[in-house]
């Protein structure tokens, strides 16, 4: 076996028996069965939990990734004393929390519906949907929390810096579109709204997700645009490939910092 | 043998280690000391590849350790504060080391059984106590019978029988020409194992030798008295 899977096996058991671990899946189990059993229907079971995916999946993960990585720190430097390579040691710890983490997502949402059963059309596909969302969601924001774990040695900003990049990408981002589509209504804002959406990994999420659910007309003239974009084979290849960007990049940058950085 | 050439580090403004020379002997036990903010750590962390130094060498046993990582697999590094992945056991984490190490020989798990540690291994991290931790820390660096170790502070946190035992074990490793490198605070333990002492200030070598002469130097009769009188001849020159 690799260094990296070692690392990520080791690391990943220790995150799978914590209670943090224990007390997020028995959150989005509670939540999908409780949502499940008296929303009336699947689909909108789903449609809920999908705010609650949305919202709290990257708050979580940011912030419990920062801390996890300023508490292993002292085990990271004995880690590094061994003959390891520092890339091996930064993916077996990415791989270590992220796996976890998106299996008790994953288990948590999809069991009670498991459960039930999927007699609705096209609620698997959408479940399916909504649990890869999460999982893209998880890569994001644990990446982004390793990357500022790694910029800032002190906690406390650390911590900081985490919930505000949540605070910007699944808020403040949004009020902005909302402040751009209202002062500039007169003017065709699609393809600018288009672009936004794409450059935040929480609204490319939830884009995709709302498609699904088939109340786009809802939305509008931007609802048909964005139908027509993300509905099309070459729309949603590259919705695709702009959150396995989301997930790269923040990757990368934080491997970068790993190298480098004097422990 | 580790020995070091010309080490230099800089933080920032901030120039940690100037031109550092300095030679660890094997069958040696080397007391690196100094004023906080000497430079100790950094020198460690740099032997260890945990911190890059800004120029210099470092060289174990003759070779030049660069970005080759294998040269760690014959260190056993003990850090300072003893804290591991609170879920594992301590059994969890000698596999852990064995299979990232690829050590096939057989442990040393002397100080397992001397330290008394027993059913403790197969217990959760988090609900030892901070000695059992750092006993476990100590077991750790000694466990794949490295020719070099690393030890900082290793006395600390433990009961006066414990601390005894990995005393003990140190001077066996010597004995076994072992090289090993040690910190601490606590004097009577340098003065206990300590053959070599590099003393540190400023970044710099204040004082690299015996710890006889060392004595013999600053004509004072115990380690704590000695460096506390290089300490002020650094000062006044």
């Amino acid at each position: 076996m690799n260094t990296t899977l070692k690392v990520a096996r080791y690391e990943g058991s220790n995150v799978l028996k914590s209670r943090w671990m224990l007390v997020y899946t028995l959150f989005f189990l509670s939540a999908s069965y409780g949502l499940l059993r008296f929303a009336g229907s699947g689909t909108k079971a789903l449609l809920s939990l999908m705010s609650v995916v949305l919202f709290l999946v990257p708050l979580v993960t940011a912030v419990y990734g920062t801390v996890y990585l300023y508490s292993a720190r002292e085990f990271t430097e004995l880690l590094l004393a061994q003959p390891v390579k520092r890339w091996q040691l930064f993916t077996g710890l990415y791989l270590g929390l992220t796996v976890p983490l998106s299996l008790g997502l994953a288990a948590g949402v999809s069991l009670p519906f498991f459960v039930s059963g999927f007699d609705e059309p096209g609620l698997a596909g959408t479940l399916a949907v909504l649990v890869l969302s999460g999982v893209a969601l998880t890569s994001v924001f644990i990446a982004f929390a390793f990357l500022i774990a790694l910029r800032y040695d002190d906690r406390l900003r650390g911590l900081g810096a985490a919930i505000g990049l949540w605070l910007v990408l699944s808020l403040l981002y949004d009020g902005l579109v909302l402040f751009l589509v209202a002062a500039f209504g007169d003017y065709p804002l699609e393809r600018a709204v288009l672009g936004l959406t794409l450059a935040n990994p929480v609204d490319l999420a939830r884009v995709m997700l709302l498609l699904r659910f088939d109340i786009s007309a809802l939305m509008g003239y931007t609802g048909a645009v964005f139908q027509r974009f993300f509905g099309g084979s070459a729309g949603a290849l590259l919705a695709a490939m702009m959150l396995g960007l989301w997930v790269t990049a923040p990757v990368a940058l934080g491997l970068r910092a790993f190298r480098r950085k004097d422990f | 043998m580790i020995e070091v050439n010309d080490l230099e580090k800089r933080f920032g403004a901030l120039h940690v280690l100037r031109g550092i020379d300095l030679t660890m002997g094997s069958g040696r036990v080397t007391a690196v000391v100094g004023p906080n903010g000497a430079g100790k750590t950094t020198l460690i962390k740099i032997i260890l590849g945990l911190t890059r130094a800004d120029s210099g060498i470092v060289r174990i046993d003759g070779k030049s350790v660069g970005a080759d990582d294998d040269y760690r697999s014959r260190i056993g590094y003990m850090p300072q504060i003893g804290r591991f992945p609170e879920n594992l056991s301590a059994l969890d984490l000698m596999a852990f080391l064995r299979e990232l190490r690829g050590s096939d020989g057989s442990a040393d798990e002397e100080l397992v059984e001397r330290l008394r540690l027993g059913d403790e291994l197969r217990k959760p991290i988090r609900t030892l106590s901070g000695g059992t931790r750092q006993k476990v820390n100590a077991v750790l660096a000694f466990l794949f019978r490295p020719e070099i170790l690393i030890l900082d502070e290793p006395t600390v946190g433990l009961d006066p029988i414990s601390s005894g035992i990995v005393k003990d074990k140190i001077l066996a490793e010597r004995g076994a020409g072992r090289t090993v490198v040690l910190t601490s605070h606590i004097m009577s333990d340098l003065e206990e194992l300590a053959d070599d002492v590099a003393f540190l200030a400023d970044g710099r070598i204040g004082y690299a030798g015996t710890l006889f002469d060392l004595k013999r130097i600053t004509r004072q009769n115990n380690l704590e008295r000695a460096v506390a009188a290089m300490m002020t001849w650094g000062k006044a020159a």
